[in-house]
């Protein structure tokens, strides 16, 4: 017994960081999802090439970390402008099959360019040193990269939330996802707003990728691995929202990592039952508002 | 049927090549390995093994014989692939001998084929304990789990009281499981706890976290040489297991060659348990280094895959040797059970005659940095020609 | 979504129709060395064929059809390597039995949801089964794999050989007869009310089918003939791996489906010869190219050729036919 409570805290402090990265990657899946009505299977797609980023922006130009995680964002976004005006925009009335399809070959095109250009192993990640080291909290040690995770996670939600709830660009959002057409008909130009929700969402996965490298290492089958989790979050969170992915995220990073230490063999199978309950229960997800 | 097409190339090669005394002959070879998906990083080793000593040994075979060394991506452990492509090779290609495969699956997949059609397979890597039982045609010469950790298991009894097992959840882990558990327990140690990791798991660090808790004195660990390894090692050394006391050994895999600058000073102080390391010192070795350094580029270091590939291609170049390029199935099998090689990279060798396996030499390892680099430093031979205890504890009545 | 044949249109078996089977007994005495390819193709045709039937006809998107792949590989593959059953009929019997049974019992749960969340169950359905697949390793060997299925010859004459020449005719047997199951299922009512639940689920409704049950007889038909082929593959293979489960089996078979044609009968066949044709030979000389080659041909199928080389096909004959 004298275990579990510090065993209790260091579960909730790696579930958290874990769940948040989670979050950072799939927030801006819902609300592409929501917003556009665009199953984008290749989102993790996104949050591997920001990984890619981070990583040759500090071997190869010699950025120092904050700089790279920048930059990470930025190419992130500015590719997906060009793939959406190009290629999504095209598929937005199509049907769900047609851009499952679409969206699986982008995946297998981002995992062979990554083969091709990066190599099959997993991308090292060079910390800082002022991110190394371990920091003490309640008596136990905890890296201190993950705390970092947290803070920086934290930072960039509150960030989101701030912009989505109190900025007319969020308003707008706001709108077009709860009734697409009216938001037209009032002047909304839903077509650039889409473009610019894609490309933040896109940044952020990106900018999540990157943050995320150390606990979700990044190497050519990164979309593939990850799809199942990323999509779990979104559809058991609900899609179109914010608060119900992030409520999704903590739950099975928290629960993911708990299973781990108490179940480790049944570690993944507990999730994906979690999820079909969870989704049986809940169609819309816990806090969706629209399927 | 095949006989009779074998006869009929070799005429046809004859005619071409123009009445001469010794007709040119084509030893076809089916190599397969990884070269997409997840294990393409493994199945680089032995291609990059395979294909060096084909280089540099180009001059060993007799005149007028030569090697066709046709390669095939199994593109994973993918069994069915494996016994399709295999079955091609033997069907359309005509090869005469089969080598490779990194996965005990995709080995254990063609058994019946080899047996079958009488094709030799001779296992570059592939190191499933029971594989070799299910064809008279199979033989290996990479390394069985068992002989690398059943004498780490009983050095560890001599030093450790209380030990805690974590590996990987597939048939070698289980296998490391159940070596080291019996070595440990036989000299006395105590398993206090073991865990069998999921094999696609990405973070090691709610794993450590129970080991750290659970105060062993020692840390047994088996993952597949890679990316694994490395994620492992960190979170080894995220969570300050080394100051609480808990030291880090394993098998070889853990520490791998090719993996091991990636994976920083948190590898320090590791002990392994290894038949090969790239930093040996003896003259074989150093060749060997300095052609593959020279071939692949200076950065690279050879691991325990890319010698497995090498001196497959030393076994079948000797037998090709000894009957002439003209391979009988029962005579190649004769004269594998013989082989013996001291002057393997990694010491001696020799193939056991009862069971087709590898005999060598197994090292106590331990990870110092040496000229800057990180490297698995021989301290000591803890076996010597070890054949695997598996097959000696479980001996067929 | 793409012209389909249907009630209504002429359920005579054309002339057209027969050249498949013709083609497919002509490889069989042509080309003796692919054999082992052919069977493996036919096997997938048959797949893809269960996949067009729930997808093609009847609209849902599923990623996790593998399931009842899978399932049906390891029933005939536990069934034979534990139990000693070794009858290659009954083998592929009890396969589409227990398929069926399971696409029941997850039907029930899937059908009725839809969009994301049904999309989202099928993934983890069949995420579900590949974790007890690797954790259940006394049945189903694990990580290794199942090995030690031994079938015995057909009807106690034609052994299974080296040169896969039982294993293609027998499934282009099994093949035959299940092509002709499924033509029967799309040239009925039952086949016409899964056409219009594809289209407008709400009329239907309106005019009284009972949509969940249809849906959820074919979506069980569709299980068992993946479960047919999925014992198909263990038998002509003599070895179940884990590969037969999860998320790739589903993404390639679409990616077969969709480059064939869904929605077509015959889309499940150009789909998986073309598709493994072209692995065979291209994925040999450039493995990471083929990976990138096969998602580039899918971004453009879905953007410009939404049928298919069958709907490509279409298009061709029709301009000929303006331009005679």
């Amino acid at each position: 017994m004298e275990v579990f409570l510090p065993s209790l805290v260091s579960i909730a402090f790696h579930g958290v960081a874990y769940g948040m990265i989670l979050y950072v990657i799939s927030v801006g899946l819902s609300v592409t999802m929501g917003l556009m009505g665009f199953v984008n299977l290749a989102h993790g797609a996104f949050a591997m090439a920001g990984g890619y980023v981070l990583t040759s922006a500090i071997t190869r130009l010699g950025l120092s970390f904050p700089p790279a995680l920048v930059l990470a964002f930025i190419v992130v976004a500015a590719v997906s402008v060009l793939l959406e005006r190009w290629l999504y925009s095209r598929l937005y009335d199509a049907g769900e099959l047609e851009q499952v399809l679409f969206t699986i070959g982008l995946i297998f095109m981002a995992v062979a360019a990554a083969q091709v250009v990066f190599g099959m192993l997993q991308q090292p990640v060079l910390l800082p040193d002022y991110l190394k080291g371990r920091v003490s909290l309640l008596g136990r040690d905890f890296p201190l990269y993950r705390l970092f995770i947290i803070v920086a996670s934290s930072v960039i939600i509150a960030a989101l939330w701030f912009g989505v709830e109190r900025t007319l660009w969020g308003a707008m959002v706001r709108a077009a996802v709860d009734n697409r057409a009216m938001a037209q008909s009032i002047g909304i130009n839903t077509r650039r707003l889409f473009t610019i929700t894609f490309a933040l969402g896109s940044g952020l996965a990106g900018l999540g990728g990157a943050l995320g490298a150390e606990i979700i290492a990044i190497q050519p089958t990164y979309p593939f691995e990850h799809l199942v989790y990323f999509l779990i979050v979104v559809s058991v969170g609900g899609l179109g929202s914010l608060r119900g992915p992030f409520a999704a995220a903590l739950l099975i990073g928290v629960s993911d990592t708990a299973c781990k230490y108490w179940l480790p063999e049944f570690g993944a199978f507990f999730i994906y039952v979690a999820t079909i309950v969870l989704l049986l229960w809940r169609p819309a997800g816990l806090f969706g508002r629209r399927l | 049927m095949r006989s009779r097409r074998f006869v009929t190339t070799l005429f046809l090669a004859a005619a071409l090549l123009g009445a001469g005394p010794l007709a040119a002959q084509t030893v076809k070879v089916g190599f397969l390995t990884t070269y997409s998906g997840p294990g393409a990083a493994q199945g680089d080793q032995l291609d990059k093994g395979a294909k060096l000593y084909m280089k540099v040994n180009a001059g060993k075979l007799p005149r007028g014989v030569k090697i066709d060394l046709i390669a095939r991506d199994d593109t994973g452990a993918n069994p069915d692939v494996a016994k399709r492509i295999a079955q091609e090779l033997i069907v359309r290609d005509k090869v005469q001998l089969l080598t490779g495969f990194v996965w005990t699956p995709n080995a254990a997949a063609i058994a019946p084929l080899t047996a079958e059609a009488k094709v030799p397979y001779i296992s570059m890597n592939a190191a499933g304990v029971n594989i070799l039982n299910l064809s008279p045609y199979m033989a290996r010469v990479s390394f069985t789990l068992w002989q690398s950790v059943y004498p780490l298991g009983q050095w560890a009894a001599k030093r450790f009281k209380r030990a805690y097992i974590t590996v990987s959840d597939f048939a070698p882990g289980h296998e490391a499981q159940e070596a080291f558990t019996k070595g440990f327990t036989d000299g006395g140690g105590e398993i206090i706890d073991a865990v069998r990791i999921p094999l696609a798991n990405p973070d090691f660090v709610p794993y450590m976290q129970r080991v750290k808790d659970s105060k062993p004195d020692v840390l047994f660990a088996f993952n597949p040489a890679g990316k694994q390894a490395t994620a492992m090692m960190k979170a080894y050394s995220d969570l300050d297991l080394h100051k609480a006391g808990i030291k880090y050994i394993g098998p070889g895999d853990i520490t791998t060659d090719e993996e091991l600058q990636g994976m920083g000073d948190a590898a320090l102080g590791v002990t392994t348990v290894h038949h090969y390391s790239a930093f040996a010192d003896r003259p074989a070795n150093k060749a060997f280094v300095a052609a593959y350094k020279k071939e692949y580029g200076e950065k690279l270091n050879p691991g325990f895959m890319a010698v497995g590939a090498w001196d497959a291609m030393d076994l079948i170049f000797h037998v090709i040797r000894a009957q002439k390029g003209k391979l009988d199935p029962d005579k190649t099998m004769e004269l594998i059970k013989q082989y013996k090689n001291p002057n393997s990279p990694r010491g001696p060798i020799a193939i056991d005659p009862d069971t087709r396996d590898i005999v060598q030499n197994e090292y106590l390892r331990e990870v110092r940095k040496v000229g800057g680099q990180l490297a698995n430093v021989e301290i000591e031979t803890l076996a010597t020609q070890i054949k695997d205890p598996w097959k000696e504890f479980n001996k067929k009545k | 979504m793409t012209s389909f044949i249907g009630y209504g249109a002429d359920p005579r078996i054309r002339f057209t129709e027969c050249l498949p089977w013709l083609a497919a007994i002509a490889v069989f005495f042509l080309l003796p060395d692919y054999l082992s390819l052919g069977a493996r193709i036919l096997t997938y045709i048959l797949f893809a064929l269960s996949l067009d039937l729930i997808l093609g006809y009847a609209g849902i998107v599923t990623l996790g059809h593998s399931a009842f792949f899978g399932f049906g590989a390891y029933v005939a593959g536990i069934l034979s390597a534990k139990l000693g059953v070794t009858d290659p009929l009954l083998l592929l019997a009890a396969a589409a039995a227990m398929a069926g049974a399971l696409g029941v019992a997850t039907g029930a749960v899937i059908l009725r949801t839809h969009g994301l969340t049904q999309l989202m169950l099928t993934l983890a359905i069949a995420a579900v089964c590949l974790e007890i697949a690797h954790k259940a390793t006394p049945i189903t060997g694990g990580a290794d794999g199942l090995s030690g299925v031994t079938i015995a010859p057909i009807f106690g004459a034609f052994k299974f050989d080296l040169f896969g020449r039982t294993a293609y005719l027998w499934c282009l047997t099994i093949l035959f007869a299940s092509w002709w199951l499924t033509r029967r299922i799309i040239y009925s009512p039952f086949g016409a009310t899964l056409a219009g639940i594809r289209e407008n689920r709400v009329r239907m409704h309106a005019i009284g089918v009972p949509v969940y049950r249809r849906l959820l007889t074919a979506y069980a038909i569709s299980a068992m003939i993946a479960g047919v082929a999925g014992a198909l593959l263990a038998e002509t293979n003599q070895f179940v791996g884990l590969n037969v489960l999860g998320f790739e089996p589903s993404g390639e078979l679409m990616v077969m489906l969709i480059l064939g044609g869904v929605g077509r009968l015959y889309g499940a066949f150009v789909g998986p010869l073309v598709y493994l044709i072209a692995q065979d030979f291209l994925a040999k000389q450039f493995p990471e190219y083929w990976y990138f080659g096969i998602g580039l041909m899918l971004v453009l199928v879905v953007l410009f050729a939404r049928g298919g080389i069958l709907g490509l096909a279409d298009a061709l004959v029709a301009r000929w036919r303006k331009l005679k």
